[in-house]
Parts: structure tokens; C-alpha cells; sequence
């Protein structure tokens, strides 16, 4: 029968169209929230989502996953006396594998030792260059340099991010990536750890020579 | 309907009126229906495009700020979302769709492409940032930027819209025939912007000497 | 990890191959004699009389791949020819060198291969070598007029910092600067000398209308009637970006058409030889957009092959499981714009970005991004899959796909409107199909079983059960219904590599962002979604690649759309532009 296929298709839209109520029903008759709760947001995104789909951006927001990335920033510790310790030691690691090639880094040297500082006296980066690939953070020795998930970062100019900008507290990093952070604090102490043993042993190991 | 955007701030109105009567100046009224229904041009360049698309479906759903109606053609269109790299070869066409749009226009560079040439911009063929030749309202930086990062722009976009004055924006003043239009850029040995055609001369001679 | 005696077999299969066909033209092909090369060398006078004997004798009848490389050093520019047979099996590679002197030529294919055509045009355009009796040989992916050849190695940018990344300026002494500053036009421009914008003429396409005009059908009906040229695009809303098409109709039949392109060509190859061999990986993201995840293990496979390292086996079912997971998003995407271009604006379309949107949370869980993944690396990927998105990729594979794509079948497979618009309209037949050298589903659609992933297996495919979907009429409604049987086998392909998925470490290297590749050449191609994606690499053991070119589906694939247009109605043509499923920046690139 011809027009058989178009009320096949006027079906499956009906069907759909009808999930909406239904799907919004069965929430409420559970007494629970389907908007503006994270609960209702997930399963808006899961295998089960049917009806209305839409994550009503800004009022609520999609649950980012911990590896999103977006743009880059530099990591520092808090220091209990209220001074802050950058992790990056400007290696240069960074800018050399930075595909568009938007990190600028100016490295200082003591005028006392001549010896370079660690600490980067600038930092830029052009987040209008930025490729968002995160090689920066992948192959960063020491941790300093993460991707960020603050997406709403829209401006009336352009966006050349300097040191102070792009510095963030590592209580930041840790709430946006708990699980790898917790990883990395590990790694770090377990490598202190053999540091610190390795230390001793070679102490115990030089004493009798440096004695004479 | 918003009514914090179209009444006027510290305007008391009482209690059981308030969802009836708006106190605003004719200024604030005709922003607050210019910001409710940008219309964007329904126009793509990149791997942005996919990501605007994407804002538009179901799970975004632009509508919701008046934004869903794409129109295909730039007279009836308020906004040119730059979304993607822009080439040189591709430059004459977008002045040409954004010269053919009615004011008020905005443009919006989404991504690092349209900002400023991004991950491209050493290409030969691509022009670094579309703010070179058209006057840029909002920025989103990301690459792509998620279609949340894109609505937060718009979001920008619509701030920026309700603090326009009648006297300030650029659309409604007097003097030179017409301050939003754009020459069209040539396509020669490279692309040439006809506002800087002495310059280039001069840049060209001066590379002669110097050689 | 492959074993080392399959690598080693068809590299013997190779070389008597390469053995026999030097036998059969002792006087004009030479055997290639440099290390970690394959193939032949063919005099250029007797390129066309052993490049037929190539398809007609040998049954190498697919040329996929044509490309140029510079070698500035040897002052020589080689054309590099790869040729594979539809039954299946590995390839056969024969190249022509010419003195690099100006005018550089060599003979054109078109006549042999009618798939040569816009990969000649490209070489033309990017290199400068001219190819002796092609029909149309104009500039392809730049304008007429642009001065030089961007790919030869003499010729450099206008924001040309240094030949290769990292560049100098950025650390120890990396003060922010603006490309702009550093060159004489302050903007990335580069004029010839004493050049004058106020008295140049620019070029006004004379060319391009004269090669429609040489190519419209006599009208035999003997009534007066005028052609008319319509341009469509670079700005239209079903060029499926900015394509621009110049197409000759007489009434509604088209008579003739040329694609334009270049409208989004970002120098993806010249940037690939200034960067790293890791940079590059982002870079590729953004090739074909809706299939980042392919386009990286092209170019990793094509790498890997080269350093002649094994890919953890972990790693390779995971490379697996996100091809495929990307497969499907492409195909549904392809549904939803087609039935867009038809007229069903939104409903089908918005359904499949529903899906999409699903796939695309789990490669922002997996990889972090949601479009441009850069997932992969050389010997395996970033990291693991994790816990809740492997959880969530069997949601979707067992439960949510298989559902939704049999709902998106019974909405539209028997719908009248679409049946009436899609069956019987004619697309390819195979012959011509293998002749313009289209792979992909299209090619599938016409009736050829040809599909890399079973012709010549990349990866782990070969341990996998699945079928190759072929459909034989070469209409549109084939080349309609060959995306949901994809679908399908992607679907059957995905749950066998989640059963047989091993545990262990997900790259075989040391995580390092200075790759060693050893010095030679390596062309590695990849089945994606829209055919075959290939990418043709040169190293000379120096951190960059010499030449780093990509063989793009939907670059050779739209070779064929006059042929597949010519005498259809211009309504036809929007919807047989969506049949090649084409996206610009892998066309442009």
C-alpha cells in the first residue's frame, strides 16, 4: 500500500514525541528530579535516555568526564605561608612539543650564579594559537602544565594568557582530576621515597670514605 | 520572556503586576528583542561547523536563545559565526555574505581559527584571524570550542547586545556613506587588501632594494 | 602484534612481482635501489606503455595513490604512483623521476587511470610538474595566479620562522611575538618584488568556464535552446561545507560540471614537513573531522610501519573499537545530512546527532576531546580505556546502537518519499567506479567487494568475523542502504573485539616526544569511513618528515562526480554529492 513507509515513519516520531511525557512521568511518580540534578543529567546521557535529550546549558551542565581537556594551564602548591610554589621549572619540554607552537617561555638567569632559575620569570600562551591537544600536559616531567575544563572562556578580545593568568592552585587541579592526581601524588611520593633511601645509602656508602 | 533584561533595575512594580507590566526605555526594549532572536547565517568553513551543528541539535538545542533559525541566505541573517579556518581563497566570499547582511550584524570568530589563524595559522593559505578584515564582536577560544563553550560565547554575545546604545553603536551614525562595509579582497600573487595597497607597494620595493 | 612472518611474505609477493615486471620492460623500468624504498623506477618517456601493461597484465586496477615528492638535494622531483589490485592484496609502487629543471613534465595517466586526474592537478598545483596531455591541467587546491609552488622545498611562507619545529624563539627566550612582526607585509602575505596591487588584473576563471565548455554533451535534440552556468557554493547550505561546484545545465539536466576546491586547504602537508612526527598527530585530527580516531590510525600505522615497531595488543583492539565506534557515528551523520539535503530537514537528522552525542561522550572520556581525540600514539595509545567508558561502550554496542539504528531504518528505509527520490537514480557502476578510482562505500554500492580492512588487513581486522557489505545496483538507494549494513558489521566487529580484548600494557613504547624513524619511505592506508585514507611519508631520519602527504577518500572520490552527474537533474546532483559523503577539510586538507 503506497504511503505505508510515510505511517511507519509518523510512528517512530510519535513514539518519541511521547517518550518526552512519559520518560518526565515516570520520573516525577518516583519523586525524582529528571532536571537540574545530576542524577537526571547522567541518565540523559546514558543508554536509557529517551525523550527530551537536552542538557539545558547554562542553567545545567553536561558531567564532564575527568580526561576532558580543554586549554592549558600551570599548576602551583599553596605554601602554608601564604607563598605559592610554581611546579614548572621552565625545562622547556613544553614549547618544544607544542604542535602549533604557542607556548613562549623566558628563562632567567641568577645575576648572582649565573646558574638558571627555576621558576619561569614569563609564561605565555596564545589560546587563540592553541590546538587544545594536550602534549603539553602528556609529556611534562614535572607535572606543572594541566589541561584545564573551564570551557567558558569567551572574551570581547583576543586571549594571550600570561604567567599570572594562567597559574591555578593545585587544589584546583585536584578537584577537577581527583584520579589523577591522587595517581601522580603517588608516583611523586614513592619516587621521593626512593630518593630519600637511596640518599641514605649512598651517605652510609661515602661516610667511611669520606672519613680519612 | 526574561523580565530582568527588559525592566528597567530598581523600577518597583508592584507584587501582583509584575509578571504583567514591564517599566523599560525604548533602548532596552529593542535590545532585549535583538538579543531574544539572533538569527546566524547558516554557513559553515571547518571542524567548528560540525560543533555549531552540534549546538543546534537536540541535545544543545540553541532555540532556547532564539538562535535556531539558520538562514541560509545573509539578508536575512543578524550573525556570521566564523566557524573555522579561514582561507585565503575563502575570504572574498565571506566579505561578500557579510556586506550583503543588514544591520545590525555581528560576527562572532568561533575557535582558535577564526581568532586568529590557530594551529594554521603559518599556512600559506590562511588568513590569521578573520578580525583582520571583519570587526569581531565576541571571541570563543577552544579548538574546537564544545557547542557549550560556543553558547557561553553567545551568552557573551547577548551582553554585549544589551548594553548598546542607540547613540553609541556603530550602525546608527551619521557621516561617511557606510562605515560597516568591507572592500573585497583580491586574489593575486597573494591575497591583496585593497585598503593596503601602498603599503604593499612600498613593502614590495623595499624588498627589491634590499635583495 | 603482527606476527614478523606476515610482514615478511608480501614483501616477498613484492618483490618477484617487481622482478617480473622488470623481465617483461628490461629497457624502461628500473628496480628502486635505495634503502627502506619498494617499487620500481619507470622512464618517463615509457611511463604510459608500462603503466597499462601495469593494469591490463598485472590486474593492478585501482591507482590510489599519486603523489610528487621534491628531492632538492638530487635535484629531482619523482612522481610516486601506488596501484592495487580490487581482488585484494598488497600493492605495487612505480614512480617517474624528472630533472628538476623548469618546465618539469611527465606524462599524464588520465587516459589509463581516470582517477589520476585531480591528484595530477594536485601535484601541478603544489609542485609545478606539468603533465603532458592531461585534459584539464589547472591549479586545484590554490588560485591561478599565486605565485609559486608551495611544496617544492626552496619555497617558503610568508611566516616561514624555521624549516622544521621546534623553533628557536619560543624557550629559553620566549617573549611573546606576533608572526606578524617578523615579516615586511605585517600580515602572512608575501608579495614579489616590486610588486603593484593598484594596477594588477586578477584572474577571472576563464579557464575554468572553458573547461566546462570542452566538456558539455552536444544537445541533440535540435531544438535552440541556451546553456546556462550556475555556480554553486563555496557558500551553500548542501556543498556539505565550502565546495564550490560551476555547473552547466541545459534546462534542468546537467551537462557538465567542475568542482573547485581549495576554499578550506590549510596546508596540511606543508605544516606536516615543518613539524615533528608526533605534532603531526593532532594535525591529522582535523582532517576528516567527523573521524579523528580513523585519521589517527592511518597516519600511526603509516609511522609505525616505517620505525618497524609492534603495537601492543591491547592497544590494537582498542585502535579497533574506536575506529568502528566512529564508523557508525560517521554513517548515521551520513543519514542525517542526506535525508538534510532531500528535505527532511532536522527530524532524522537530529535523531542520528542524538547518537552521535553518545559515541562522542565516550571518546571525551577516553581520549578527553570530543572531536579531536589525538588518542593514539606510535606503538599504541595515551592511556587506557577507562572503567565507565568501557562500561559505556557496551551499553551502547549491546544495547543502545543495534536499537537505534533499527529505528532509524524503520524510519526511513520504507518510506515512499525517500524511495521515490533515491531508487533508480543512478551513482556509479563498478567499472567506472574502480576507473575514477573511488573506494568506500561507494565503490562497495557499485558492486566491488572492496574493503582494506579484508583486502589488505591492517591491525587486528583479520581476526575478526565479518562480512563485507555489497550492494550491486549502484543506485542511490544502494549506496543509501550500504551505510546501515556498515553499521550493522561495525556493530558485529565491536562486540568481538570487546569479547576478545586482552589486558596488558596499552603502548609497546617508552612514552617519549622525540620519535626516532628511521630514514625511507612508507605509505600506510586505513579503510575510513568514506574509503580508502592513506598517508605517504618520506623521512630521511631527521625528526620531520621529508615529504608527508595524505591520500584523502573524499579528494579522489569526488574525481568522479561529472561522470556521476552528467545528464541527471540539478535537483539529483545535491543528493548525489551527499551519496559521496565528502568533508571539506579532508578534501582540502
Amino acid at each position: 500500500m503506497f504511503g505505508k513507509g510515510i505511517l511507519k515513519s509518523l510512528q517512530v516520531t510519535w513514539k518519541r514525541f511521547w517518550d518526552t511525557y512519559i520518560d518526565d512521568l515516570a520520573w516525577w511518580l518516583r519523586g525524582k528530579k529528571r532536571y537540574h540534578s545530576v542524577e537526571g543529567i547522567t541518565h540523559r546521557s546514558s543508554k536509557n535516555a529517551k525523550g527530551i535529550f537536552t542538557v539545558q546549558y547554562p542553567e545545567e551542565r553536561l558531567i564532564l568526564p575527568e580526561e576532558t581537556r580543554y586549554l592549558p594551564f600551570l599548576v602551583y602548591n599553596e605554601l602554608a605561608d601564604g607563598k605559592r610554589e610554581i611546579l614548572c621549572t621552565s625545562c622547556g619540554i613544553c614549547p618544544k612539543v607544542c604542535p602549533p607552537q604557542c607556548i613562549w617561555i623566558v628563562r632567567s638567569n641568577d645575576p648572582q650564579t649565573g646558574k638558571p632559575i627555576p621558576e619561569p620569570t614569563e609564561f605565555y600562551i596564545d589560546m587563540d594559537l592553541c590546538m587544545n591537544c594536550g602534549l603539553c600536559a602528556e609529556y611534562c616531567p614535572f607535572d606543572a602544565i594541566k589541561m584545564d575544563h573551564d570551557f567558558e572562556l569567551a572574551s570581547y578580545t583576543r586571549n594571550i594568557y600570561e604567567l599570572e593568568k594562567l597559574l591555578k592552585p593545585s587544589s584546583y587541579y585536584q578537584s577537577i582530576r581527583p584520579q589523577n592526581f591522587a595517581r601522580e601524588e603517588a608516583e611523586r611520593k614513592a619516587k621521593e621515597e626512593a630518593k630519600a633511601a637511596k640518599a641514605v645509602k649512598t651517605a652510609v656508602a661515602e661516610t667511611p670514605a669520606a672519613a680519612p | 520572556m526574561e523580565p530582568e533584561s527588559l525592566s528597567l533595575p530598581n523600577y518597583n512594580i508592584p507584587e501582583d503586576l509584575q509578571n504583567v507590566v514591564a517599566v523599560t526605555t525604548i533602548e532596552r526594549l529593542y535590545n532585549w528583542g535583538k538579543r531574544s532572536s539572533v538569527w546566524p547565517l547558516m554557513f559553515g568553513l571547518a571542524c567548528c561547523a560540525i560543533e555549531m551543528i552540534a549546538a543546534q541539535t537536540a541535545r544543545y538545542d540553541l532555540a532556547r536563545f532564539g538562535m535556531e533559525v539558520m538562514r541560509p541566505t545573509p539578508r536575512q541573517a543578524d550573525m556570521l559565526l566564523v566557524s573555522g579556518t579561514v582561507t585565503k581563497k575563502m575570504l572574498p566570499a565571506i566579505i561578500r555574505l557579510y556586506n550583503q547582511m543588514p544591520e545590525p550584524k555581528y560576527v562572532v570568530a568561533m575557535g582558535a581559527c577564526a581568532s586568529s589563524g590557530g594551529p594554521f595559522k603559518e599556512g600559506y593559505n590562511v588568513v590569521a584571524g578573520i578580525d583582520k578584515f571583519l570587526p569581531v564582536d565576541v571571541y570563543v577560544p577552544g579548538c574546537p570550542p564544545t557547542p557549550q563553550a560556543l553558547i557561553a560565547g553567545l551568552i557573551k554575545l547577548q551582553e554585549k547586545i544589551d548594553k548598546e546604545k542607540f547613540k553609541t553603536s556603530r550602525w546608527y551614525q551619521k557621516g561617511k556613506t557606510d562605515p560597516n562595509y568591507v572592500p573585497m579582497p583580491v586574489l593575486g600573487p597573494d591575497l591583496i587588501d585593497v585598503r593596503r595597497n601602498e603599503e604593499f607597494k612600498r613593502a614590495a620595493a623595499r624588498k627589491a632594494g634590499t635583495v | 602484534m603482527t606476527a614478523p612472518t606476515s610482514v615478511t611474505a608480501p614483501a616477498e609477493v613484492s618483490a618477484q612481482l617487481y622482478a617480473k615486471l622488470i623481465a617483461r620492460f628490461p629497457e624502461s623500468v628500473a628496480a628502486e635501489t635505495r634503502p627502506n624504498y619498494s617499487g620500481v623506477i619507470i622512464k618517463k618517456e615509457n611511463l604510459v606503455e608500462v603503466a597499462a601493461a601495469i593494469r591490463d597484465e598485472f590486474g593492478y586496477d585501482l591507482l590510489t595513490a599519486v603523489t610528487a615528492v621534491d628531492y632538492l638535494a638530487e635535484n629531482k622531483m619523482e612522481v610516486v604512483y601506488h596501484a592495487y589490485k580490487t581482488t585484494g592484496g598488497t600493492g605495487l609502487v612505480f614512480r617517474v623521476q624528472a630533472e628538476r629543471v623548469d618546465p618539469i613534465e611527465v606524462p599524464s595517466l588520465v587516459e589509463i587511470w581516470a582517477g589520476a586526474d585531480f591528484q595530477e592537478r594536485e601535484a601541478y598545483d603544489l609542485f609545478g610538474i606539468k603533465f603532458t596531455s592531461h585534459p584539464d591541467l589547472r591549479r586545484i587546491l590554490m588560485w591561478e595566479g599565486f605565485e609559486g609552488y608551495p611544496l617544492r622545498k626552496d619555497w617558503k611562507e610568508a611566516f616561514f620562522e624555521e624549516e622544521a619545529k621546534p623553533f628557536k624563539s619560543r624557550w629559553p627566550e620566549g617573549k611573546h611575538t606576533y608572526a606578524e612582526f617578523k615579516n615586511p607585509f605585517r600580515d602572512n602575505l608575501n608579495f614579489p618584488e616590486n610588486f603593484d596591487p593598484n594596477s594588477y588584473q586578477p584572474d577571472n576563471e576563464d579557464d575554468l568556464y572553458a573547461s566546462l565548455e570542452n566538456h558539455s554533451l552536444k544537445n541533440e535534440s535540435g531544438l535552440k535552446t541556451d546553456q546556462i552556468v550556475v555556480n554553486m557554493g563555496p557558500h551553500h547550505p548542501s556543498t556539505h561545507g565550502v565546495l564550490r561546484v560551476a555547473v552547466t545545465l541545459e534546462g534542468e539536466t546537467i551537462l557538465g560540471l567542475k568542482p573547485v576546491m581549495g576554499y578550506l586547504h590549510r596546508n596540511h602537508d606543508k605544516i606536516g614537513e615543518r613539524s615533528t612526527f608526533l605534532q603531526i598527530m593532532p594535525y591529522t585530527d582535523r582532517l576528516d573531522y567527523f573521524n579523528s580516531m580513523s585519521n589517527n590510525l592511518g597516519y600511526a600505522i603509516a609511522v609505525e610501519k616505517l620505525m618497524k615497531i609492534p603495537v601492543a595488543e591491547r592497544a590494537e583492539y582498542i585502535r579497533v573499537i574506536m575506529a568502528e565506534l566512529t564508523r557508525i557515528q560517521n554513517h548515521l551523520i551520513f543519514v542525517g545530512t542526506l535525508t538534510n539535503d532531500l528535505g527532511a530537514m532536522y527530524t532524522p537528522s537530529l535523531y542520528a546527532f542524538e547518537e552521535r552525542e553518545l559515541i562522542l561522550d565516550i571518546f571525551e572520556a577516553v581520549s578527553g576531546a570530543r572531536m579531536m581525540c589525538n588518542y593514539l600514539r606510535f606503538g599504541g595509545v595515551v592511556r587506557d580505556i577507562p572503567e565507565d567508558a568501557l562500561s559505556k561502550i557496551k551499553d551502547l554496542v549491546y544495547e543502545r546502537l543495534p536499537a537505534k539504528t533499527a529505528e532509524m531504518e524503520r524510519l526511513l528505509n520504507d518510506n515512499e518519499v525517500l524511495m521515490g527520490r533515491l531508487k533508480g537514480v543512478h551513482v556509479l557502476d563498478g567499472e567506472t567506479a574502480v576507473k575514477y578510482s573511488v573506494t568506500g562505500p561507494v565503490l562497495r554500492a557499485a558492486g566491488v567487494p572492496y574493503d582494506i580492512r579484508r583486502a589488505d588487513p591492517y591491525s587486528v581486522y583479520d581476526r575478526f568475523d565479518f562480512d563485507v557489505a555489497v550492494r550491486y545496483n549502484g543506485d542511490m538507494m544502494d549506496n543509501y542502504l550500504i551505510r546501515f549494513d556498515e553499521i550493522w558489521q561495525s556493530l558485529r566487529i565491536l562486540e568481538q573485539a570487546l569479547q576478545q580484548m586482552p589486558e596488558g600494557p596499552v603502548n609497546s613504547q617508552k612514552l617519549q616526544y622525540q620519535v626516532r624513524v628511521p630514514a625511507g619511505e612508507a605509505y600506510g592506508r586505513i579503510e575510513s569511513p568514506k574509503g580508502e585514507l592513506g598517508f605517504y611519508i618520506v623521512s630521511n631520519g631527521k625528526p620531520t618528515p621529508y615529504r608527508y602527504h595524505v591520500r584523502p577518500a573524499s579528494f579522489v572520490n569526488i574525481t568522479a562526480l561529472e561522470e556521476m552527474c552528467r545528464g541527471s537533474k540539478i535537483q539529483d546532483f545535491v543528493a548525489l554529492l551527499a551519496m559521496l559523503d565528502i568533508v571539506m577539510g579532508e578534501l582540502d586538507r
